[in-house]
């Protein structure tokens, strides 16, 4: 009766992001407005809707697959220590603006939530999207929101960041790799890395570090407003 | 594969201190720290990782698909309250966006030399 017991091996959850991956890296290169997230995402999740798979099934292989990320954010220390110097040299401008740019998103996902519903809990999920996920659940849980909802609003806020923040930073006016990759990785975490790598290993540098400061520099920042809710 | 070695190791590494001290930061940034370390002591030298350090840094966004694909159990959260959710994420996410792109525009400090062929991509 079980036709579909096969897809909860591992292989399966692997095999079907790599195959859609790698389809996406080739229609990449004939249309280049085509994001890799946003067509792999929308072809999997069609898939699996058409195909009746429990996301449980594809989740077995693909969390196995995610893990590579571990790695792959201890590889961003091979091109921040290549640009140590250029690093060292816009220390202050990195910090000084990722910490304008952390406190601005707490405060403005505040304000745009209170004023429009305000569920207390989406809203306290909501305050630590722009960090990468496991900070955020952490922050969510000393909240006493709910981290599972925040680990979905990080994605959420790192499919906006990849997709339209470099368009958007350079209807601005701000076009240099570095600003753009701070602004990236402050804003959007690891997608935004990821993103920000496809465009140049300069901006991908930047933004990887902007990543890894935010999160510390937005665990600060949290301090005082978990006095708040206590 | 010394590469991937290399980079596992200290992926772990960072993961064992996380559970030990009870870090603000996550595993994976602890392990990049201590990476950036090595790498500054020159305990570990570039050419052993730069290839698949490289290899990694090529298919990052790949590792985020399961992420996004993961999102759809969340649905009935997400459509029961989906206008404020969609205004907060968006407008938040372009308004950081903007000011950490500007003060870090405003702030860095430009030679004449890395100004002027910045101009010429620009214009082109």
């Amino acid at each position: 009766m079980n036709v579909l017991a096969w897809t909860q091996q591992p292989l399966f959850g692997i095999a079907a992001t790599i195959v859609v991956y790698a389809v996406s890296r080739i229609l990449h290169v004939r249309f280049k407005w085509m994001h890799p997230i946003l067509f792999c995402s929308i072809v999997l999740i069609g898939f699996l809707t058409i195909a009746n798979v429990p996301l449980d099934h594809y989740k077995v292989g693909a969390d196995i697959l995610s893990l590579v990320l571990g790695p792959a954010t201890i590889a961003l220390g091979v091109p921040i220590y290549k640009y140590r110097h250029l690093v060292k040299k816009q220390f202050k401008a990195i910090c000084l603006s990722i910490t304008c740019g952390s406190l601005v998103g707490i405060v403005s996902v505040a304000a745009i939530m209170l004023s429009l519903d305000g569920a207390r809990e989406v809203v306290l999920s909501m305050l630590p999207k722009s960090v990468s996920s496991p900070i955020a659940v952490e922050i969510s849980k000393s909240l006493g929101a709910m981290p599972e909802l925040s680990a979905v609003f990080t994605v959420f806020t790192g499919v906006v960041g990849s997709l339209f923040g470099t368009a958007f930073l350079r209807m601005t006016g701000i076009r240099d790799e570095v600003s753009l990759g701070i602004a990236l990785g402050t804003a959007a975490h690891g997608f935004g890395t990821a993103k920000s790598l496809a465009d140049s290993e300069k901006q991908g540098t930047f933004s990887g570090l902007a990543m890894g400061l935010a999160g510390l520099i937005t665990s600060i920042l949290f301090t005082p407003i978990y006095m708040f809710f206590m | 594969m010394l590469g991937f070695a290399i980079l596992l190791s200290f992926n772990i590494l960072g993961v064992w201190l996380h559970n030990l001290l009870h870090l603000p930061l996550p595993g994976n940034v602890l392990g990049l720290v201590l990476f950036l370390i090595a790498l500054g002591m020159k305990w570990i030298k570039l050419e052993w990782v730069e290839h698949s350090a490289q290899f990694l840094l090529d298919h990052m966004l790949l590792f985020f698909i399961p992420y996004v694909v993961g999102i759809v159990a969340f649905m009935p959260v997400l459509e029961a309250h989906w206008v404020s959710i969609s205004a907060g994420i968006v407008g938040s996410t372009l308004i950081v966006l903007w000011v950490t792109g500007f003060v870090a525009s405003k702030l860095q400090k430009f030679t004449v030399e890395e100004q002027a062929p910045k101009r010429k991509e620009d214009a082109a």
